[in-house]
């Protein structure tokens, strides 16, 4: 559950990036990655580990609750950035789609190393800021930890759903994915719409981040890029694009993991979850919930 | 006129062998060179595939493992007496003959697991193709992982000794002499291919794949063949990397390695055979020069992409030949890109 948690999580980014632009956002588990490490520093930075020590002492909770908020902030601007920089001017010259996934593949990999490089190597590990706590519900052992990110995948997936079908973003959102030629004849601004996608997508890592370093509390700059592949994954398995998709993709995904794991060594999870996903597509090759796309003529 | 560049790339190859017996090329040169060949079919194979048709795949290092691994684990077993497999099967002389033999086949390995991708392609494009591509590089990797008797992921060696065989038998640096022709035919042969009347189809399901249908192409077969082919170089390719080398691992064919090749393609440029050679020596040499930054190398390498798609994004040599931006080298060589 936790997994497949965490699965949907990203993939609700991905398909969240995926739905307004048609883009595969291949740098996405990457910010899950920097999310994951600025949530580091931002606590450690509260904590007092460093000397600038703050005047007044946080409570743990405060603390991780502080953290997340300014993490999914910062992140999100990471993700802002890299819109503007690398796939703004792309889009501006209208150059094909092909060219736009790669940047996003090489953002990820100077994210990725570029981390590398500066920090090093060595492992992290995450400051315990919630306590933890195991509850036995009908023979089943689980922590709080557990819940609470089962509750707030769960949360955000309801809000992504509210957003993207009730307001009015969302229906810009849903407009620019239709058509985007005649939306700014629509006098619908198309970056700032954009633009709020990373930052919500962005966010979506940065949360997913966060809730993964306190649940398995070591951090290295390759942790965004299996865990980002498998999201990625699960979004494509329940249609990408489709938020709902996502959502069921990222548990499913989550749930075969599990059972391989449980009956077959687990070295072998990557093989099997990788198999069902290429026997998937190739008997339905558009997801659980996608819809085959008009062909040209 | 494509006779002559033949002949300049033999001769060109000959020469390099020479200077290798004769010790006048160092053995560091020489296992650049060897990279630059394998880096060469790498590239120019998976430009078949991105650039011709118009597909995205990004998996090529998953072909080039089965590749490698076939290749090694046959010659180890024919020709060496290993832990593993006993006794060698045929005389180790043999080896000298026989390479090619087992090479082709960790080649058509290869593409037969291309089939693993061509498959689902009929009915996906685009960014789910990449998807199922990335899926079989990680199901041939982590296949490779849990093989324990080829070594899982230790890793597998001892081409080392089918090397020295090969040596023994005719002193001569085979193995860069095989690198070099395998390099020299995979030009030529995807030269060959796109060209032709019936490899023009591949172009045609890049440019309009219904329309391409329509016009009697068979759409179907087309990508099959050019999956199969591309990834049965890739095999090659890592057939002779895994000799090179004399040591390979699954660690070793990860997406790190499939990325570096789609930075050559898209640094020289889609559908561009000039461009993939050009750019494959231009990064290799690159990379061996900047060897000491290491992890540095990593970050400029994308941020160099990303700074080419913005303000090139077709690449050095988008959909043209060096022939096509220099008109003279065509009638003076015609091609004359082949020379490594």
């Amino acid at each position: 559950m936790q997994w497949g948690s965490f699965y949907a999580l990203i993939a609700l980014g991905y398909t969240l990036v995926y739905g307004v632009l048609l883009l595969i956002n291949f740098a996405h588990g990457d910010i899950f990655m920097v999310g994951a490490y600025i949530g580091f520093f931002i606590a450690t930075l509260l904590l007092g580990h460093y000397t600038a020590a703050l005047p007044f002492a946080l409570s743990p909770t405060a603390i991780f609750v502080l953290s997340l908020i300014l993490t999914m902030i910062l992140t999100a601007g990471v993700g802002v950035a890299i819109e503007r920089v690398a796939y703004r001017p792309l889009r501006r010259k209208g150059v094909s789609r092909l060219y736009v996934v790669i940047t996003a593949l090489m953002c990820g990999l100077i994210l990725e190393n570029g981390n590398l490089a500066l920090l090093g190597a060595s492992r992290r590990s995450f400051p315990e800021l919630l306590p933890k706590a195991v509850y036995t519900v009908g023979g089943v052992v689980i922590s709080n930890i557990k819940i609470l990110v089962i509750v707030t995948t769960i949360l955000v997936f309801l809000l992504l759903e509210t957003i993207v079908r009730k307001t009015k973003i969302g229906m810009a959102m849903r407009a620019i994915s239709y058509d985007r030629m005649a939306v700014p004849l629509m006098g619908i601004p198309v970056d700032t719409v954009i633009v709020f996608t990373f930052i919500l997508g962005s966010s979506m890592a940065a949360l997913a981040g966060v809730l993964f370093a306190t649940a398995y509390p070591v951090l290295e700059p390759y942790m965004g890029a299996l865990v980002g592949w498998k999201a990625f994954i699960a979004a494509v398995l329940g249609g990408i694009g489709e938020i709902r998709g996502a959502f069921l993709g990222g548990f499913l995904l989550g749930f075969i993991e599990i059972f391989v794991a449980a009956y077959f060594p687990s070295t072998l999870r990557d093989l099997i979850a990788f198999s069902i996903l290429l026997m998937f597509l190739t008997v339905k090759p558009t997801g659980i919930f996608g819809v085959a796309r008009a062909t040209k003529i | 006129m494509r006779s002559l560049s033949i002949l300049a790339y033999v001769l060109l190859g000959i020469l390099l062998v020479a200077g290798a017996m004769g010790n006048w090329v160092n053995s560091y040169i020489q296992l650049v060179i060897m990279y630059i060949g394998i880096n060469i079919i790498l590239s120019s194979s998976l430009n078949l595939v991105n650039g011709y048709m118009g597909e995205f795949s990004v998996g090529h290092a998953g072909f080039m493992a089965v590749g490698a691994y076939i290749t090694s684990v046959l010659n180890v077993w024919f020709f060496t007496d290993s832990t593993i497999f006993g006794p060698s099967l045929f005389p180790p002389v043999s080896a000298v003959v026989l390479f090619p033999v087992t090479l082709l086949i960790g080649g058509i390995g290869a593409a037969l697991a291309g089939l693993l991708v061509a498959i689902p392609s009929f009915r996906t494009r685009g960014d789910y193709l990449a998807i199922i591509t990335l899926a079989v590089n990680y199901i041939v990797k982590s296949s490779i992982e849990n093989l324990q008797v080829i070594g899982g992921a230790r890793g597998f060696m001892g081409m080392g000794g089918v090397v020295n065989a090969m040596k023994s038998a005719v002193p001569v640096p085979w193995v860069l002499i095989w690198v070099l022709i395998a390099t020299g035919l995979t030009i030529w042969v995807l030269y060959r291919f796109v060209n032709s009347t019936y490899g023009k189809g591949i172009v045609a399901i890049r440019d309009d794949e219904i329309a391409a249908e329509i016009m009697s192409v068979d759409t179907r077969r087309m990508k099959m063949v050019a999956f199969m082919l591309s990834s049965g170089l890739a095999g090659i390719a890592g057939g002779l990397f895994a000799h090179v080398l004399g040591y390979i691992n699954p660690g070793t064919f990860t997406i790190m390695k499939s990325t570096e090749v789609l930075v050559m393609v898209y640094l020289g440029g889609m559908g561009s055979l000039s461009g993939s050679v050009l750019s494959a020596v231009i990064l290799t040499v690159g990379l061996e020069l900047f060897r000491s930054f290491q992890v540095w190398k990593w970050v400029v390498v994308p941020l160099l992409l990303i700074l080419l798609m913005l303000f090139r994004p077709e690449g050095l040599f988008g959909h043209r030949e060096l022939t096509d931006v220099f008109p003279w080298l065509g009638r003076r060589f015609a091609k004359k890109e082949r020379q490594v």
